[in-house]
Formats: C-alpha cells, sequence, structure tokens
C-alpha cells in the first residue's frame, strides 16, 4: 500500500506542506475500510477521529423527528471528513454514511492535537489549511441556504 | 426561418402573428415543469440553432418567452419545456396532446457552437436551464468527434427538480460526461449532494482548453462563472444565457434591456466578458 | 429646394383647403383644458391666436399674448410620437377554436393620411429618433411604415424659447433644417401679419402650388431669419453632452439616484409627453366567449413596477432603479442600441413632470460632484 505520507501530500488540505510536518500527521494516521451503507460517525459522538477520503462516498446527514434523513452533503475522493476535533467540545455535528464501500484514512485526533501543542509550526500549518476548507465549506453552505435555483417566490 | 402563420392579411406585421404548433406529446419533469413536443400544423419546421427561443402561447391567455430545448437537427419536433408559475405558464402546461399552442420564433443570439471546435466544452446547467441547453448537448454530441471533452454540471435543489433525468445517461453512452448534484436529498438519493460550483473543482478542468456554456438562475450562474474564472477559463471562453421581461421579440418594445444590450436582438447568450459588468448591478 | 414664399395670414386658409382636398385629416394646434394640444382642426380659425404658454419645472400656464400670433407659444404635451406609435391600437383580431388554433385573422383598419400643422424642430428631430426604432427593428410592422410614409408634416420656426427648452445644446434646434414637407415662419408686426414658406418635398411643393403667395423679398427673408435667431436668444437651459454616454456608465451607483428617488413619484409623464419614449407593451384579450382573441400594443413605460415583471418578481422594484433605467436609457445606453441620443431637448419632462425634476440638473449634479471627488483626490 501507498505510503502513508504520499497519500496524505496528495490530498488538497495537506498539499504543500513540509515533509517532516506530513510524517507527524501520518503518523496519527491507519487505514481503515467501510462498507456500503454502513455509518462511519453519528451526530453528537466524541470527535477523536477524522478522515481523509481515498476512494469512495461519504454522505453527512442529519435526522430530524418526521422528517427522516436530509443529506447535506456528499464528500469523495481526496477530502477531508470532520473538523469538530479542532474546537471544544469536540462533538460530531452530522452522521457520516458510506454511500459505496470506502476506503479512508483515519486520524486520531486527540494525538494529533497533542503534537500541534508540541510543535506550534505544525498547528499552524493545520489550522491554515483548516481554515481554507472550511472557508469553502461555508461559503458553500451559504449557497445552499440561499438557493440558488429558487426565483424571488421561494425566498419570500 | 419565422414560423409563419399563413395568409397574413395586409397591415398585419407577421412577426407579432403566433404560427399554429400542435401537441404531439406531454411529459412531467418535475412537479411544476412539463416538456412538451411540438409539430407545426402548417407544415413548415421551424429551423433554429441551439440558445434560440421562442414566444409561446395558449390561446389567449398571453406570451411567454420559452428556450427551444430540441435537436437542431430535428427541427419538425419543436421541444419547449415550460415551468408552470403564472396565468400564462400556467394556461401553456394545462394544454395536452391535440391542442393547439401558438409559437412566433425563432429569435435570439444562439449558442457559439459552430466555434468551439477542438475545444473541451464544459456545459453549466441550474435547475430548468438545462432545458435551453438542451438544444446544444444534442449538437455538440452529433459531432463528437470535432470536440475534446464534454462535460455536464448539472445542479438542482432537490432530485425531483432535476428535468430530462432519463435521458442523462444515453448522452453518457454518447460521449458526455455528466456530473449531477443537488442542494439537499434523503437517503434514498443515490448522487452527490453539495453545491453545483464544487462540480466544477471535481471535473478536473484543462482551463486553458475550456469553454463553457451556462445557463440557470442569475444567482447560480454567478457563482458558477466565479469559480470557472478562479480555475482559471478565461471571461472570452464562458458564455450565459441571460433573461428579462421579453414582449416582442423583435427589439421594439423595449422591456428586455439589461443595460445598453436588448436581450431579444443581442442575447440572450452572452460572451461573459461583455454582459459582466452589467450582471452585477443591482436593480439594473 | 424650393424658393421661399410669403403667403399672408388671410390667405392661410388655402392651405388647409389643400391639404383637405388631397385627403388629409388635419391635426394641429388648440387651446383646450389649459393647455395647446394637437386635435383634428378644419380651418385657421380653431388656431389658438393670441396665446403663449409659460412653462417651468413641474408647471405650464397658458397666457394672453398682446397679438394675434398663431404659433407664438412652445410644445405642450402632445408630439408627432401618436401619429407615429398610436397610444392604443389593434395589431390582429383572430377567431379562436376550441384546440387552441387561431383562424379568420383580420388586421387594423387602415392607416389615415394626416397633416401635421405645426411641428417644431424639436419635433422632428423627434420623429427622426423614434423612426430609426421602429423602421429598424428586426421586423418592421407595416403600420408602422404607413404611419410614416402618409404623415404630411408642415413644421413651424419656434419663434421664442421656453425656460425648458434646451435644444441648442443637443443639436436639435431651434432653427428647423430640414425633415418637412412645408416649413413655416410666421412673421407678424404691427403692419403685416404673413408666413415666410418653402417647401422640403415634392408633395409639399405640390400643396403650395394651390395657395396664394408671392416670392419672399429681402425684407421678408431678413425678418423670417431673425425668428428663430430670436428664440436661440431666449435659451437658458442646456445639457452638457460630452462624453454624457460613459459619464453616466461610470456612475450607475452615484448617490445622486437615491436623491432624485426621493422626488420622483414614478407618475410615468415624462414617458408620455416624451417624443422618442418607444416602450409599449403587448396585450392578448378575449372576448367573454373565449371564442376571439385580439392582440393589442399600447404605450407602457418602464417607471411602472411590472415594465420589468419577470417570475414573479419585479427586477426594477424601487423608484430609485426605475428613474435611473429612464434616464440612462435617454442619455446614455440609446447610443449603444441606436446609435444617437434618445433626447431631443424639448424640455417636455421637465414641464410635465409634477415635482418639476430636470435631467439636465441631474446630469450636471453627477458631472459636478464627479469634478469635486477628482480635485479632492
Amino acid at each position: 500500500m501507498q505510503a502513508l505520507d504520499e497519500l496524505i501530500s496528495a490530498s488538497p488540505v495537506f498539499g504543500g506542506m513540509q515533509e517532516k510536518h506530513l510524517k507527524l500527521i501520518a503518523d496519527c494516521g491507519r487505514p481503515v475500510e467501510v462498507d456500503a451503507d454502513k455509518y462511519l460517525f453519528h451526530a453528537a459522538g466524541v470527535a477523536d477521529t477524522f478522515w481523509l477520503i481515498r476512494t469512495g462516498t461519504i454522505a453527512l446527514e442529519l435526522h430530524g423527528a418526521g422528517r427522516g434523513a436530509v443529506v447535506i452533503e456528499t464528500l469523495h475522493d481526496g477530502e477531508v471528513v470532520g473538523w469538530s476535533w479542532l474546537f471544544a467540545p469536540y462533538r460530531l455535528q452530522f452522521d457520516g454514511r458510506a454511500t459505496e464501500p470506502c476506503s479512508l484514512v483515519a486520524f486520531d485526533a486527540a494525538r494529533l492535537r497533542a503534537k500541534c501543542d508540541e510543535d506550534h509550526e505544525l498547528g499552524y500549518q493545520l489550522m491554515q489549511r483548516f481554515a481554507s476548507y472550511m472557508a469553502v465549506a461555508l461559503m458553500a453552505t451559504r449557497m445552499q441556504l440561499l438557493d440558488v435555483y429558487g426565483d424571488a417566490r421561494a425566498v419570500r | 426561418m419565422l414560423a409563419q402563420y399563413a395568409d397574413i392579411p395586409a397591415g398585419v406585421s407577421a412577426a407579432t402573428v403566433p404560427a399554429p404548433f400542435e401537441v404531439v406529446s406531454k411529459c412531467q419533469d418535475t412537479p411544476d415543469t412539463y416538456t412538451f413536443e411540438l409539430r407545426g400544423r402548417s407544415g413548415h419546421a421551424l429551423q433554429f440553432l441551439p440558445g434560440q427561443c421562442t414566444m409561446l402561447s395558449r390561446g389567449g391567455s398571453g406570451e411567454v418567452p420559452i428556450s427551444i430545448s430540441g435537436d437542431p437537427d430535428e427541427p419538425e419536433r419543436l421541444w419547449h419545456t415550460v415551468r408552470s408559475l403564472g396565468l400564462r405558464t400556467a394556461a401553456i402546461c394545462a394544454s395536452e396532446p391535440g391542442d393547439v399552442l401558438g409559437v412566433r420564433g425563432p429569435w435570439g443570439q444562439p449558442w457559439p457552437v459552430e466555434y468551439l471546435e477542438g475545444s473541451d466544452v464544459v456545459i453549466a446547467a441550474g435547475g430548468i436551464g438545462l432545458a435551453p441547453l438542451r438544444s446544444a448537448i444534442l449538437w455538440l454530441l452529433a459531432r463528437r468527434q470535432r470536440y475534446g471533452r464534454l462535460v455536464l454540471l448539472y445542479g438542482a435543489r432537490t432530485p425531483d427538480q432535476l428535468v430530462y433525468a432519463d435521458q442523462l445517461r444515453a448522452w453518457q453512452e454518447r460521449g458526455l460526461e455528466v456530473l449531477v448534484t443537488v442542494d439537499s436529498a434523503g437517503p434514498e438519493w443515490l448522487g452527490n449532494v453539495g453545491v453545483v460550483t464544487k462540480l466544477a473543482r471535481r471535473a478536473a478542468l484543462d482551463a486553458p482548453r475550456t469553454a463553457v456554456l451556462c445557463c440557470g438562475p442569475e444567482v447560480m450562474m454567478r457563482f458558477m462563472v466565479d469559480t470557472l474564472l478562479r480555475l482559471g477559463v478565461g471571461t472570452e471562453r464562458i458564455h450565459v444565457s441571460m433573461e428579462r421581461n421579453m414582449q416582442c421579440g423583435i427589439g421594439h418594445c423595449g422591456h428586455c434591456q439589461l443595460g445598453p444590450t436588448l436581450i431579444c436582438k443581442d442575447g440572450p447568450v452572452y460572451r461573459w466578458s461583455k454582459i459582466q459588468p452589467w450582471i452585477n448591478v443591482k436593480e439594473l | 429646394m424650393a424658393a421661399e414664399q410669403v403667403i399672408e395670414r388671410s390667405d392661410l386658409e388655402q392651405l388647409f383647403e389643400a391639404l383637405v382636398r388631397r385627403g388629409y385629416a388635419i391635426v394641429g394646434p388648440v387651446a383646450r383644458d389649459g393647455a395647446i394640444v394637437y386635435d383634428e382642426i378644419r380651418n385657421s380659425e380653431q388656431l389658438p391666436a393670441g396665446w403663449t404658454d409659460d412653462q417651468q419645472p413641474g408647471s405650464y400656464r397658458l397666457q394672453r399674448r398682446d397679438d394675434q400670433a398663431l404659433f407664438g407659444y412652445g410644445v405642450g404635451p402632445h408630439s408627432l410620437k401618436r401619429h407615429l406609435l398610436p397610444m392604443q391600437q389593434l395589431l390582429w383580431r383572430a377567431r379562436l377554436r376550441d384546440d387552441g388554433e387561431l383562424t379568420d385573422l383580420e388586421g387594423p383598419p387602415e392607416v389615415p393620411k394626416i397633416a401635421f400643422l405645426g411641428a417644431r424642430s424639436c419635433d422632428l428631430h423627434g420623429r427622426r429618433v423614434l423612426e430609426h426604432v421602429l423602421l429598424g427593428a428586426a421586423s418592421v410592422d407595416p403600420g408602422d411604415t404607413a404611419r410614416s410614409q402618409r404623415l404630411f408634416v408642415i413644421a413651424v420656426q419656434c419663434g421664442q424659447a421656453g425656460a425648458n427648452c434646451f435644444c441648442a445644446s443637443m443639436g436639435t434646434g431651434p432653427a428647423v433644417t430640414g425633415g418637412y414637407d412645408i416649413v413655416l415662419t410666421e412673421v407678424l408686426d404691427r403692419e403685416r401679419h404673413y408666413f415666410v414658406a418653402a417647401a422640403g418635398t415634392r408633395q409639399g411643393a405640390d400643396v403650395l402650388c394651390d395657395v396664394t403667395s408671392v416670392p419672399a423679398g429681402e425684407v421678408e427673408l431678413a425678418a423670417a431669419a431673425a425668428v428663430p435667431a430670436r428664440a436661440a436668444a431666449q435659451i437658458t437651459r442646456s445639457l452638457d453632452t460630452d462624453g454624457i454616454k460613459e459619464l453616466l456608465y461610470r456612475n450607475i451607483e452615484h448617490p445622486r439616484w437615491d436623491e432624485v428617488a426621493q422626488r420622483c413619484l414614478a407618475c410615468a409623464n415624462c414617458t408620455m409627453v416624451c417624443p422618442t419614449c418607444f416602450c409599449t407593451t403587448i396585450e392578448d384579450t378575449t372576448d367573454l366567449t373565449v371564442t376571439v382573441v385580439e392582440r393589442h400594443q399600447r404605450w407602457d413605460s418602464c417607471f411602472t413596477v411590472d415594465y420589468s415583471y419577470m417570475n414573479a418578481a419585479a427586477v426594477r422594484p424601487s423608484v430609485r432603479s426605475r428613474y435611473r433605467q429612464w434616464m440612462t436609457h435617454k442619455l446614455s445606453t440609446w447610443f449603444d442600441q441606436f446609435g444617437s441620443s434618445g433626447c431631443v431637448g424639448c424640455g417636455r419632462c421637465i414641464t410635465w413632470c409634477p415635482v418639476g425634476i430636470d435631467i439636465t440638473e441631474e446630469t450636471a449634479a453627477i458631472r459636478q460632484s464627479e469634478k469635486e471627488s477628482h480635485a479632492s483626490a
């Protein structure tokens, strides 16, 4: 199997980081496989893990009483899943369900947080990349909220 | 060639008279959208280029501008996809096979499909915006070998808002890469969920080789074009289809103005570099 | 061009008779309802002899003159526009079958021959601008062509300028220089009352042949030349057209639009009296049995909310955006669409605006604020 740090450096989120930092991150990772329709994580669970998708699709879902499940985004190859691990109280916001067999890298969030506390340069680099990733996700969410397909009637 | 009503009396402007087109078939795409196949009763086929529109009407209920969605290589079958939004479109959407609709046109500047040979072509559509692009897709697929990649990026609010969903597979088999997404869905939806702009990144475009034909609600088009520009596609190579209140279709009534341009004459298809200064002015 | 002739006031009636003999309905100025309006007239006694007008921003008053001049006033709310683009017209009528097909198509009534007496220089330029739009459309209405061909125009030289006139700065007057079948210059002093007339077309010359006249001598020619010169000297208002297209494009979000929006009532008066505003709306109506359909075309105005209505909402809901649309179209985008200004400086919009908004003042305010911000930069 491809070395973890090569895998990580090829992803858009971690691309361009220094080798020593990639090694620290890879050190916290391990490969994981999930079958189709199985849940990778559940809302309200502890965010002690985040993932990088190698292949496959993870659907972020929320259940509401009487509403059933609503899928708010599907994440694909090369995308990172989860940022709740960065901020206390480290709680997951959504369910994550594999819509097809998935191959991922799971990262030990607590361990990586500890490494960031020791190595502030690593922490800064990770924060920068995740901040950018979250900004893109926020923009996307705003567009979904705006309902770009809607007409004025929908807004009223 | 303008649709013709036979025997126009003297003193009547022929361009104001709708030609009779009979509904051959009707199918429902979404809860409020229907696709009609029409055939001209006066015997003429409506020659058109992809991106052009007609003014469509039912009896005396008034006209609306609707893009032609049919195959330009089969002009005797006129396709229109209509969303029921007000009195005029409700009257059209209530018609059944055998009923006659009035058609005036075609008019407008077409998608520049004749000038894209050798390029990768991205078709970016939002919601019912796929309707004006269907004729471009069919044109391009009929001449597949002249182009590089052909990629459809299609987004809608929810899965039940997608049009032509049953045709996507056939287009894929003819050489169109198809990426579809919705803003939200239930778990029975097996496809992507997320904003349509994300599809542009996933398509891994070769920006210098890429031309774009984009159509959808104005807000969606602005975001999509913004993403494509960031990916390095040139403003000269992005074409959008604009919309305003259109009435006469012949540059006479003044309603369809957008800044210095008249959409019925200079549009509805515009190069982004030309329309960009005006599209961002609020309430222009 | 035919040489100038002199027609005595007492012989002017022959002009009317000559036109009637040729099948023209004569439309000319009459004083009615407190204004000089244009209506069908049969003889010169119906002309508003001895009347003048005082026009200010948002104000129009008729006043008595101390002479009996027939054309001693400026332009009123009417222009040639009504005779080139009717306020309301039937485009066609048809029977509607059960399945929705139209049959038995009928057209509008035949266009009558109209002789318009009293067109001023700004009116003639307004006609030129308007016909460029109507007759240059992708598909020309045969009714528009017929109206243009059947219109006989007797122009009148302005001898005075109103406070709202700014034709000189628009290059559209006050002197009439072309675009007429006949041009008349009224000369009235203590001794004589006559008209110096010239034909601009063969039809005009043909009509003048039926009117008693003598060739104009030097004295009469000089008196006639002084008439538009007098009007030119009285003009006080002007529009600085230097780079005006780009000026308004640059200032599409200028705060002045907010300012004028506080005054504008969106009443659409300006678009109705403007000789070049051409927007129309198409309306289909059916009878009660829904077996007859009529398609009508009537004047519309960009000041109404539903003018820009699309997909269940208006694109221009605010008065600000609608005023901006009208003014930038008239003075700027008209150049890109039709190759000239849409404004002919007649001043009607200033007179008939209930709150007296003045497009020359609005333009000047934007131009001035640009200069000031450059100076302070």
